[in-house]
């Protein structure tokens, strides 16, 4: 039993990054209408990013995130006025099987990038504080912890933003109707970029929380697109907090899953309650 | 009524048909093993991007989960050609099994449209890449008896029977009546739908001709390989594969999934003696200035060109 608990509770911190890989995922899908599936390798990315600015400048692998947010923010900027903002232009449908395409082109393109200059070798970040907390019996790394507050914390920061920034008030805007946005006087165009800039930040985030308490690796990237679909997919897309959640359900559920079925069937359920929640609701999934 | 391929499209599948004639005399012509094991690859990938043609380039549905298929023809051909089944009936079954899931699922999944069929069909997949790899552990290697009986060339004629068919198949599908509902599809579906196309069936013939191609082609990896892990197969890679290639060819036609693959598999097997990967970094980049700049591919890019030199 005790096992089970612990299980689960090393589920629930895994699934704080999930909620945070896929917050910056539904931020662009809800906003733009671009389906990213390079997300993953932005996400790998981020993780790169911090493990060579804690290997270099040697900073504290947390306040690294001070260095790679800002570096992907601007990655954001690039990538969005490189390649996505053509993708814009089109109407909704198009613009989805086109990001799509393109997305993945990129993600293939980052990945190879990676083997390239990092080779295929797996990294993590040694953190200088190891160690874990003991409460009720069930030990808690407190890297992971702390991951998991930073997530939240981070989530928090961007519901606040969304809700209260003058620009946030029109990334919602754009969000809930862009043509509407644009008659009341909003520069949409500009809340697109804005939002896919933030999506790459978060993104960038969670990579530096991957690599911390976790490893990267070139090739992760798949596997993290595919857990933030299934997480935007299970939430639903509008609410930050909604997302966060989710993400905590699926790592729970992959735990639970993993100590039903062993290990190796971890990564099945979310798939499995993916393509399920995908054929029940075709169409209405991502809406609202 | 009754509905031709356009010249030009007549002109290529005779061209391709010739050429892949041609390629029957190269094991005599040139008895090199690294040889025909490139070419062989060529005919596998063609067989491959063409398969995959089907369903996306012709009827539009970009189904991210072929490697499902191509695995599942390679799996029950393994493992009934192992089992002492003859190879022809082991890889028809395959196909037939790869044809029967397709069947299966396609009605849940066609509830999909567009990029939702798309992620879907990729998480469909990869349950069936994780399952195999977890039930299936160990590499399949044939039996000694078999690796001595080992004819590189056997393997190389089915590969050129194979390519042979897909483009035989394409080449009739994009001028029947079959071929064209499949296109007004692609374009739009509900005008589609409004103008007397069935798009539920359509699509599902579509998908069971696309995955018994892959399935078959998957039985031809099962037959060509000595020893892989079962789950291989089964990777996203074989998906990623086909769909760069049909792109960058040209997705939709006949000849540009052949000229993609020819590209695909040339610059992947010459770059890759110096940098692992790095094709895939220029694939990838030229993937993307495809879908950006020329969704035709280089079919379009060379109609573009004859277009400004002709007077």
């Amino acid at each position: 039993m005790s096992i089970l608990a612990q299980q689960l509770v090393l589920g629930l911190l895994i699934g704080g990054l999930y909620g945070l890989a896929a917050a910056g995922l539904s931020l662009v899908f809800g906003v733009l209408k671009v389906l990213n599936v390079a997300h993953g390798e932005l996400i790998m990315l981020g993780g790169y990013a911090a493990f060579w600015t804690v290997a270099l400048l040697g900073l504290d692998p947390f306040v690294s995130l001070l260095v790679v947010v800002p570096l992907s923010l601007l990655l954001g900027v690039g990538l969005y006025w490189g390649l996505f903002g053509f993708v814009v232009r089109a109407d909704e449908e198009t613009r989805i099987k086109n990001s799509l395409l393109i997305g993945f082109g990129l993600g293939l393109a980052l990945h190879a990038l990676a083997v390239l200059l990092w080779t295929a070798d797996e990294r993590s970040i040694v953190t200088p504080y190891g160690g874990s907390i003991t409460l009720a019996g069930l030990s808690i790394p407190i890297v992971r912890l702390a991951s998991l507050l930073i997530a939240l914390a981070l989530i928090g920061g961007l519901h606040l933003l969304l809700a209260r920034w003058r620009w946030g008030k029109a990334i919602r805007a754009t969000a809930e109707d862009w043509q509407a946005a644009l008659l009341t006087g909003i520069d949409v165009r500009r809340a697109y970029l804005l939002a896919f800039a933030i999506g790459t930040g978060l993104a960038g985030a969670a990579g530096t929380l991957v690599s911390i308490g976790y490893s990267t690796s070139p090739s992760i990237g798949l596997e993290w697109t595919l857990k933030a679909l299934i997480v935007v997919v299970l939430a639903g897309l509008g609410s930050m907090l909604g997302t966060f959640v989710g993400g905590l359900v699926l790592g729970v559920a992959e735990a639970a899953s993993a100590a039903a079925f062993g290990g190796p069937y971890r990564e099945v359920v979310g798939l499995v309650l993916f393509v399920v929640v995908l054929v029940v609701r075709p169409r209405g999934l991502f809406g609202r | 009524m009754t509905h031709r391929l356009g010249g030009g499209e007549r002109r290529w599948a005779l061209a391709i048909l010739g050429a892949l004639a041609l390629l029957a005399l190269l094991p005599a012509a040139v008895p090199r093993e690294d040889v025909i094991n490139f070419v062989f690859l060529v005919l596998l990938s063609i067989t491959l991007a063409q398969s995959w043609n089907i369903v996306a380039g012709y009827a539009g549905q970009v189904n991210l989960g072929h490697a499902a298929f191509f695995g599942l023809g390679a799996l029950v051909a393994r493992t009934l050609w192992i089992g002492d089944t003859p190879v022809a009936v082991a890889m028809a079954a395959g196909a037939a099994t790869a044809t029967l899931f397709a069947l299966l699922i396609g009605a849940a999944a066609f509830r999909l449209r567009g990029a939702y069929f798309a992620i879907g069909t990729l998480a469909l997949s990869e349950i069936l890449r994780i399952t195999v790899g977890n039930v299936l552990v160990e590499i399949s290697t044939l039996p000694t008896a078999t690796i001595g009986a080992y004819q590189l060339t056997h393997r190389y004629y089915v590969a050129l029977g194979l390519a042979a068919l897909s483009v035989l198949a394409v080449a009739a599908l994009a001028g029947s009546r079959l071929g064209l509902g499949m296109q007004a599809i692609r374009e739009d579906e509900e005008a589609a739908e409004a103008s007397g196309v069935g798009a539920l069936r359509l699509k599902l013939i579509a998908l069971a001709l696309s995955t018994g191609l892959a399935g078959l082609a998957g039985g031809l990896f099962a037959f060509y390989h000595i020893s892989y892990y079962p789950a291989h197969p089964f990777s996203p890679h074989w998906t990623f594969d086909a769909l760069l290639m049909t792109f960058i060819g040209g997705v939709g036609t006949l000849h540009g999934p052949v000229l993609g693959a020819v590209l695909y598999v040339v610059l992947k097997e010459y770059v890759a003696l110096r940098w692992v990967d790095f094709h895939l970094l220029i694939f990838g980049a030229l993937f993307i200035a495809i879908v950006l700049l020329l969704p035709g591919g280089l079919v379009q890019a060379a109609e573009r060109v004859r277009r400004l030199l002709a007077p």
